[in-house]
């Protein structure tokens, strides 16, 4: 077995083999979803606390199904309504969690590098759900297996990504992840949208939509955060929708099985139309399905392997 | 680690598989409502020969399911565990069924009680039995085997290794005695 890590805090980190550890063990929790009884008793006695920084409803969702189904106890704190607002700090809120006998904190933060940190200063487990542009690995991870899936293997893909690259961490995750798996990359945006230096990723950068699909098997399609737009560098929504949405005319020009993932949630009209989020190319919502056995993987191989960490230091 | 003597040959396991399919036959009249369900990894090959061997008896098709319990183990804090998660496949309702687990070897017991506790939860099975080809002692919960291949006592410090030719390249039991005297177990 090569997973041996407490923490997933990034696929940057990670080898070939763990990241296939992890859709291999994913792929056999697949099937408790399936079943009548959806929970095994994996992690019974276990506590997983949800500690979210920034809104989210479907990785929270996520990752408390995961935790449920493994029979773990989970605890959801937001930081609106914690004593974040009183000014604590990241570190003194995880070392508080720590001495509740918590066994697994699963972080979201908008500042990159939270996750590892937190990590650093705790002996829990740690799985970032998500820290500022940095990573959001879980993510990446589910779109790996569903992409696998659909396809049956990974080394050659091409893989496009499309849409605001320079402030997804769901573009870096996916990066990583693929590139080490032997995909080809493709980042497709308006030069504003691409950051510098992404080319020492290994991956092909395009401004134009219809050739970054041309040769694509699956197009993974970004959410435009125009929440976050503080500098003010993102094209108007109907001009990107133009420039860069993706449309049934556009999808017809490409591969015809190609495959259209999204993390959501979707802003339909702006990145891509109606007809394509509910079209035959779209396996947006397999990816939510398939995020449930992703994290149920990722939850039980670091929990496993704290386990043996804390075994092994008390001999 | 030394192999100390060969228990059971290709000849023998065949002939033990033979006499178990002939007994689950006898004590279940038939193959109605019959089920097997091995235990991964060697306990479902060896389910998969009961079931050919079934077949070619009666001329009849009994279901198979493969499961597997590393989620239900009691003992994920084992030092140098690192547990891999494989499928379990039970693709028909096990309820009101008569189940056969099967395994390779029995021993402290826990495999099998883990096995039990998956199974319940896909249904309630009218009952279930339990098949293994090697009973090597050693328990640690009441449990008991309904089809035995070999029984075998065993030392602490020794283990039964049983070697399938889909798995292994070849068909045969052997003991196996571990260098260490302390009777921990793998």
């Amino acid at each position: 077995m090569v997973w041996t890590r407490k923490d997933l805090l990034g696929l940057e980190d990670l080898s070939q083999e763990e990241i296939e550890a992890v859709l291999s063990t994913a792929e056999s929790f697949k099937e408790v979803s399936t079943r009548e009884i959806k929970k095994v008793p994996a992690l019974r006695g276990k506590t997983v606390v949800n500690l979210f920084y920034e809104p989210s409803t479907r990785t929270r969702v996520s990752f408390e199904v995961a935790a449920k189904r493994l029979s773990a106890d989970v605890i959801n704190i937001a930081s609106e309504t914690s004593s974040v607002r009183k000014g604590e700090t990241l570190i003194d809120t995880g070392r508080n969690i720590e001495a509740l006998k918590v066994d697994i904190i699963v972080v979201r933060h908008n500042y990159s590098g939270a996750a590892i940190m937190l990590a650093r200063s705790l002996r829990a487990s740690v799985v970032n759900a998500g820290d500022g542009w940095h990573e959001h690995p879980t993510q990446a991870l589910l779109d790996i297996f569903t992409l696998k899936e659909k396809l049956g293997k990974i080394a050659g893909l091409n893989v496009t990504i499309v849409g605001d690259i320079a402030h997804s961490r769901v573009a870096r995750s996916n990066i990583w992840g693929l590139t080490k798996l032997g995909a080809k990359v493709t980042v497709c945006a308006p030069r504003m949208l691409i950051p510098p230096g992404i080319e020492q990723m290994g991956v092909r950068i395009t401004e134009d939509i219809d050739e970054a699909l041309s040769r694509a098997d699956a197009v993974n399609v970004l959410r435009m955060q125009f929440e976050r737009d503080e500098e003010n560098a993102f094209p108007k929504q109907l001009e990107y929708f133009k420039n860069y949405g993706i449309t049934q005319e556009r999808l017809e020009k490409a591969r015809k099985n190609i495959i259209v993932m999204h993390p959501g949630p979707i802003n339909r009209g702006i990145e891509m139309s109606s007809e394509v989020a509910d079209g035959m190319n779209s396996v947006i919502l397999e990816q939510v399905t398939n995020g449930i056995a992703v994290r149920m993987a990722v939850l039980f191989l670091v929990a496993a392997a704290n386990e043996n960490i804390k075994n092994e230091d008390s001999n | 680690m030394h192999e100390k003597a060969k228990i059971l040959d290709k000849e023998a396991i065949s002939r033990a598989v033979m006499r178990i399919a002939h007994e689950i036959l006898e004590k279940n009249k038939g193959t109605k409502d019959l089920c097997l369900v091995g235990i991964r990894n060697r306990g479902a090959h060896l389910a998969r020969r009961l079931a050919d061997t079934i077949e070619a008896i009666e001329k009849e098709k009994v279901c198979m399911g493969i499961l597997d319990i590393t989620l239900y183990r009691d003992d994920l804090t084992l030092v140098s565990q690192h547990p891999v998660v494989h499928k379990t496949e039970i693709g028909f309702d096990i309820t009101d069924k008569h189940l056969v687990l099967v395994d390779d070897v029995l021993y402290t017991g826990r495999t099998i009680r883990a096995a039990m506790d998956a199974l319940v939860d896909f249904g309630r099975p009218k009952s279930i039995q339990l098949a293994v080809l090697i009973d090597r002692g050693h328990r640690e919960l009441p449990i008991r085997s309904d089809y035995v291949g070999k029984n075998i006592p065993t030392a602490q410090n020794e283990t039964v290794e049983v070697r399938l030719e889909e798995v292994d390249g070849k068909d045969e039991v052997v003991i196996v005695e571990k260098n260490n005297k302390n009777g921990l177990d793998a």
